[in-house]
């Protein structure tokens, strides 16, 4: 019988105060319903309001999706959740814990639950990719031996789609399709519950976002992530989004699927999601789930009507 | 709720032991109980994880790797579990983490050639670049409507105006400890008053404009490397070309006359700033009254100094315009090229105009303006 004496007998004493706001031990889970939960946010640089109000709650084990228009605050909200930007008022609670108004040590007891990749990477350029996933490790797990570390770091790497060699070149050398996913395999190093993507799909090709959306899906389900997902891509939104946060007037004006969101009556969403682009996603998603039922002879009259519709237009 | 991750070895009644793992298998976890685990159970057959608690890829990756190199079976997962070991189990990599580093007799012999090498491209594009520099006078010679005027002025602001104040008090103090450490050196002769001499003559002859020359390198050089590199980065300059207008025209054309013209002008107000801080302590500490140290400056230097200064002051002007361009031009790839090529505008200017200094320092002295 081996054990780990001693490794959290801080941890233990705190534990015990305030069953329902407690930190949680180092080996646990968060089993609560809503990971994230934002109450009353306001944000202003200057005079400039962005969020007024802005209330929202992401439930465990989904993706949301965060849409809205340019300058709408999507990046601000993520980065309020995170601890990076002071709101003028409001509440956030990530996994339970305040992160406006606990003190910096709580916030710093969530930090190893959450993976970010920012929107160009954020890779330290001075590591390989290799030594950028071990930044979080040695930071919080400096127990772990160093053939561990590297282990974790390589299938790491693996996990996120990165051809093997990858893992010890700079991210100079890499593509941008390949810098996300390297950015992606730092952000999930501490094997965190909940990620925070911001535009992961932007400047990559379709077959690049494609791929990448459908490695979100099976990282999802098979590490059983919640997913906060800042994106402008319709495709990636009809695919993996579980429910759609679409912000605009300064708050989150409605939470949903897809399907529900397109019926609202609301000018921007309507021009969002029953735009020309909006439409193609929507087409496009539809003939594919035809074809996945192809052995049936209904979708597959279905599908070739409409292929022969698309090609008689053209 | 267990907190530790753990593990126990059984001798079943089956061939071969087995192995139970009880506890969270995390990340955070796993760290205790890895190197024990590594070692325990040469003879397990079966990994029983039905009484693990929690589990993440850091645990299914260590209990993959330890059934499979014990050929061992793994039950009593849960779903989640064995989705986890299912997806990491198949990402075995062997490879180093850090990139490949040669050892030192490969590194430092490799790292020469690569300088000598860099030496001469170094070469071929300065000449490259002074070649388009002369095109670009020629042709704004010959159509002088094509001189970007506003961009000039507004350099001269940006080069000379601004400069004034910290110009001013840099040359100001320069004067004031010249003459304050001269003044003590020379009462061991008995000789204070020849402190106007030493104030006079040493800043207008060295340090009024090499003083200047490195402030505006570090002021001015850089900025134009760090402007033009960036303007690299973003196709600035592309943009330019493809609408006609030639870079060397708009952009380095106005810095660099801006440059080699404020450098006169910022020479010779560093001396009159010096010279007044000599005086200042003159004034102070030695008792020659003000004015007397100026009108004694009029009488002991000759006036081939004050064309000494002003005569190297356009030319270190246009030395360092020539590195911050020349090196804001350079930029290419990413941004930490721009951080690169300042510095080396800073750095290579400073240095031509020291070694430039010292070459007329002989020369002046030869033609007999010593």
């Amino acid at each position: 019988m081996a054990s780990g004496p001693a490794l959290d007998a801080a941890a233990g004493t705190r534990e015990e105060d305030g069953a329902g706001d407690r930190v949680l031990g180092r080996h646990e889970r968060y089993r609560g319903k809503f990971p994230i939960n934002v109450q009353g946010l306001r944000n202003s640089f200057g005079d400039q309001v962005i969020h007024e109000d802005l209330d929202l709650s992401v439930r465990r084990g989904e993706i949301l999706g965060v849409v809205g228009g340019s300058g709408t605050g999507k990046s601000v909200l993520m980065r309020s959740i995170i601890g990076l930007q002071i709101p003028d008022a409001g509440q956030i609670d990530v996994f339970g814990r305040s992160i406006t108004t606990g003190d910096p040590d709580d916030v710093v007891g969530v930090r190893n639950r959450w993976g970010v990749l920012f929107q160009g990477g954020a890779l330290f350029s001075t590591l390989t990719v290799g030594e950028n996933v071990e930044v979080p490790l040695r930071k919080f797990y400096p127990e772990l031996s160093e053939k561990l570390t590297h282990e974790i770091a390589r299938y790491k790497v693996r996990l996120s789609g990165l051809p093997e060699e990858a893992v010890n070149k700079y991210p100079s050398e890499l593509s941008g399709g390949m810098r996300k996913r390297a950015g992606l395999a730092r952000a999930l190093a501490l094997d965190p519950e909940l990620l925070f993507l911001d535009e992961p799909t932007a400047g990559l090709d379709p077959i690049g976002a494609a791929a990448f959306d459908e490695l979100i899906r099976e990282l999802k389900e098979a590490l059983g992530l919640t997913v906060f997902l800042i994106t402008h891509d319709l495709d990636t939104l009809h695919e993996i989004c579980d429910r759609v946060a679409v912000l605009a007037d300064r708050r989150v004006i409605a939470v949903d699927t897809v399907q529900r969101l397109m019926e609202l009556d609301h000018p921007w969403i309507q021009e969002y999601f029953n735009g020309p682009r909006g439409r193609a996603a929507l087409t496009a998603q539809a003939l594919d789930e035809l074809r996945k039922h192809m052995d049936m002879p209904i979708a597959a009259n279905a599908v070739k009507a409409l292929d022969n519709s698309a090609k008689g237009k053209a | 709720m267990e907190r530790y991750a753990a593990f126990e070895v059984t001798e079943g009644d089956g061939p071969g032991a087995t192995m139970t793992l009880s506890g969270p298998w995390l990340v955070s976890t796993v760290g205790a109980v890895e190197g024990d685990f590594a070692q325990a159970g040469e003879g397990v057959a079966r990994f029983d994880l039905s009484r693990i608690t929690e589990m993440d890829t850091a645990g299914a990756w260590l209990i993959a790797r330890a059934a499979q190199s014990r050929g061992a079976e793994i039950a009593g997962a849960n779903e989640r579990a064995g989705r986890l070991i299912e997806t990491i189990g198949g990402l075995e990599s062997e490879g180093d983490v850090s990139a490949p580093r040669a050892g030192l007799l490969t590194r430092v012999p490799e790292r020469m050639g690569e300088m000598i090498y860099n030496a001469r491209s170094g070469t071929y594009g300065i000449m490259g670049f002074l070649g388009a520099l002369i095109l670009a006078v020629g042709s704004i010679v010959r159509h002088p409507r094509r001189f970007a005027g506003k961009a000039f002025v507004r350099q001269l602001e940006l080069v000379g105006v601004s400069a004034l104040p910290i110009v001013g008090l840099m040359s100001f103090l320069i004067g004031i400890v010249i003459a304050q450490q001269g003044a003590v050196q020379l009462a061991q002769f008995g000789a204070e008053t020849l402190t106007v001499n030493l104030v006079g003559r040493i800043t207008l002859r060295e340090l009024g404009v090499l003083m200047t020359a490195i402030m505006v390198a570090g002021r001015s050089g850089s900025a134009f490397a760090a402007q033009i590199g960036t303007m690299k980065l973003t196709e600035e300059i592309d943009a330019m070309r493809t609408i006609g207008i030639s870079p060397m025209e708009a952009l380095v054309i106005p810095r660099i006359l801006a440059c080699v013209f404020m450098m006169i002008v910022l020479g010779f107000y560093s001396m009159v700033m010096a010279i007044l801080g000599g005086a200042f302590v003159g004034d102070l500490l030695l008792g020659i009254p003000f004015a007397t140290f100026l009108a004694r400056i009029q009488e002991v230097v000759p006036i081939y100094d004050l064309w000494v200064g002003l005569i190297k002051a356009p030319v270190f002007g246009l030395i360092v315009a020539l590195a911050g361009c020349y090196n804001g031009m350079q930029v290419k790839g990413n941004s930490e090229e721009v951080g690169l090529r300042t510095t080396m505008a800073v750095v290579s200017a400073i240095f031509a105009v020291i070694v430039l200094d010292a070459f007329f320092a002989v020369f002046f002295t030869k033609v007999g303006w010593s």
